[in-house]
């Protein structure tokens, strides 16, 4: 299967990336390339196969349904590029 | 003095013990030696105050007799590990300064065990690539060079001429052991990147078997195939290092259970009668004349030591690497949604929410980074995810059955060649098509796919003199076994150390 460029431009919004026009050209040849090169996985049979999940079978741990974290909220914003009283700050979203 | 730098990790151990030099004296030994090699690129911050306070402390225990496994041993860490109040940056412009408030578990392990932090390693932009030419700090420079090259120091800490990559992702990690600038060093195995860079440096590197340490703390690429292991000089060095990096995590759901040996007393056991897989499907077409040769005399050697050579066939072998370029980018392109420019890292502003996500990853990403996160975007899409990445999925279901196969047959080991090639150069491969530099991991790559361990251990050269690697996959927790057989390669081919130190 292989890609046309308005997939490309589909695809670049969905991943929330700014790609010039002019880029989407070379992007398209590279992708192309490694879905050209994923293909032949059409030659394996897969029916009745289920996908894997882990290497060994475990059971999914379970932690007791308490707090046991929190009241941390400075150190969570330290890194924030912009913060407000312990707030992340983002451009208006709901007008 | 002899230069405590040539020392190995288990050397320098038994130094401290025997009162030989101190933890301080080790550790600036280091210290200087990491800064005359700024020019190889190996380290992307320096913490050399850092570490003569850890080795401060270190002396102190060592007097009261108080040591732990890894007292006064200074490491370098690769720079995908969380360290808490030192920069952490996954070698990429979208976390800039990002400082963690936490420790990575496994870092953490090995400062509880007495380790000595001399700073964080260059890798490969979120481990993305096989040769270190895809990070935001630049490339890391291989210290070992072709005969005859014209690879020299230049002017003002540069290099002149055309180097070699180190290989990737844990570029930084081999290159600073290889080139004496720590110990050993922490590393991740994605699709290769512990094995493939350890074999293009001659040192040796080990993936331990997915869930034998914890990921909690490490940047993230495709959960379901990273994990962390080191990097050394030797075999011994790998086995002390892993005893302290693994065990069960609470904080990561996929980390085992289950107690670590001590990996040390598997090193130098004997191997006699184990049964080596070896695999006809990793006999490929084209393959260098001294990739075969190198792999029949690691064949010779374990025959040698009292091994049985068993011809095997895993016959999923070669569709590991398609169903993981689709798996590794479905699992970036999640993993990565986070550096949105909210919560750390770079942000750069749009006319609203939407335009600013898509103009900050646009400059933060480089160019690899953004194809991956493509690529996964576009197979998780509606209506291609059967197509794609539950096929992928159930493909690693064949390729784990493969293995189990030959286990249950009764062997104990597969032995396989660490890499296609030795090192190859700068701006050599994938410029074209990215697929040519993934074509790098072709031995390495299954192993994650079925989780399972995998040693590369150098093993002879090519005929530029350059180190090249036999690979060792063993059953799933069985890390002991590879130390046990690793030891043995080890010995019959030599260490493979730099000749010169160019660079300093």
């Amino acid at each position: 299967m292989s890609v046309d460029l308005a997939t490309v431009k589909r695809v670049a919004h969905l991943a929330r990336i700014a790609v010039p026009e002019s880029e989407l050209p070379k992007l398209q040849g590279e992708l192309n390339a490694i879905l050209g090169f994923v293909e032949q996985l059409d030659e394996v049979d897969v029916t009745g196969i289920e996908p894997m999940t882990s290497v060994t079978p475990m059971a999914m741990a379970q932690r007791a349904d308490v707090v046991n974290d929190g009241e941390i909220a400075d150190r969570i914003v330290a890194n924030a590029p912009v913060s407000e009283d312990d707030y992340f700050m983002v451009p208006k979203v709901v007008e | 003095m002899t230069d405590l730098t040539r020392l190995t990790l288990t050397e320098a151990r038994d130094g401290l013990k025997a009162k030989t030099f101190s933890a301080t004296e080790l550790t600036q030994a280091h210290i200087a030696s990491v800064e005359k090699a700024r020019a190889l690129n190996a380290y992307v911050l320096e913490t050399p105050e850092h570490a003569l306070k850890q080795a401060a402390a270190s002396d102190a225990k060592l007097a009261k007799g108080e040591a732990g496994p890894l007292e006064g041993l200074p490491l370098g860490i690769k720079d995908l590990f969380a360290t808490e109040g030192v920069r952490t940056t996954a070698c990429s412009k979208i976390l800039g300064n990002f400082v963690p408030a936490y420790e990575s578990t496994v870092s953490g392990q090995l400062w509880r065990d007495g380790a000595v932090m001399l700073g964080k390693l260059n890798n490969d932009e979120f481990a993305m690539g096989s040769s270190n030419e895809t990070s935001a700090f630049g490339n890391v420079v291989n210290p070992w060079r072709r005969s005859g090259s014209n690879v020299g120091a230049g002017a003002a800490g540069s290099i002149e001429g055309s180097y070699l990559v180190p290989g990737g992702s844990s570029g930084g990690s081999a290159s600073a052991v290889a080139a004496d600038l720590c110990l050993a060093a922490t590393a991740t195995d994605t699709g290769g990147s512990i094995r493939q860079p350890a074999a293009f440096t001659g040192t040796v590197g080990i993936k331990p078997t997915y869930g034998r340490c914890s990921r909690w703390g490490i940047v993230a690429f495709a959960s379901s195939l990273d994990q962390a292991g080191p990097i050394g000089k030797t075999v011994r060095d790998c086995a002390v290092m892993l005893r302290s990096m693994a065990g069960h995590d609470p904080k990561d759901t996929t980390s085992v259970d289950m107690p670590v040996p001590d990996y040390e007393k598997a090193v130098g056991r004997s191997v006699k009668g184990m049964k080596i897989g070896i695999p006809k499907e990793y006999r490929l077409d084209g393959m260098s004349p001294e990739i075969e040769a190198l792999w029949q005399q690691g064949i010779a050697w374990l025959k040698a030591a009292g091994a049985e050579i068993v011809d095997i066939s895993l016959p999923h072998t070669k569709y590991a690497l398609p169903a993981y370029y689709i798996v590794a980018p479905a699992e970036a392109s999640s993993n990565l949604a986070r550096y949105d420019g909210v919560r750390y890292g770079l942000r750069v502003p749009g006319k609203d929410i939407v335009e600013m996500y898509e103009k900050t990853r646009a400059e933060g990403f480089g160019a690899e980074v953004k194809r991956r996160i493509m690529i996964g975007t576009y197979v998780l899409s509606a209506g291609y995810y059967d197509a794609y990445y539950l096929k992928a999925q159930k493909v690693r279901t064949l390729i784990k059955r493969d293995f189990e196969d030959v286990y249950s047959a009764g062997i104990d080991a597969v032995l396989t060649p660490a890499t296609p090639s030795a090192a190859f150069g700068i701006g050599e491969k994938g410029s074209a098509d990215p697929v040519e530099m993934y074509l790098n991991d072709i031995f390495t790559v299954t192993v994650n796919m079925a989780g399972l361990p995998g040693l590369a251990v150098p093993a002879g050269r090519d005929s530029q003199g350059l180190p090249l690697g036999l690979q060792l996959i063993g059953r799933p927790f069985d890390e002991e076994t590879l130390f046990s057989i690793g030891q043995v390669i080890e010995e019959a081919a030599g260490r493979f150390t730099v000749p010169e130190r160019w660079w300093a």
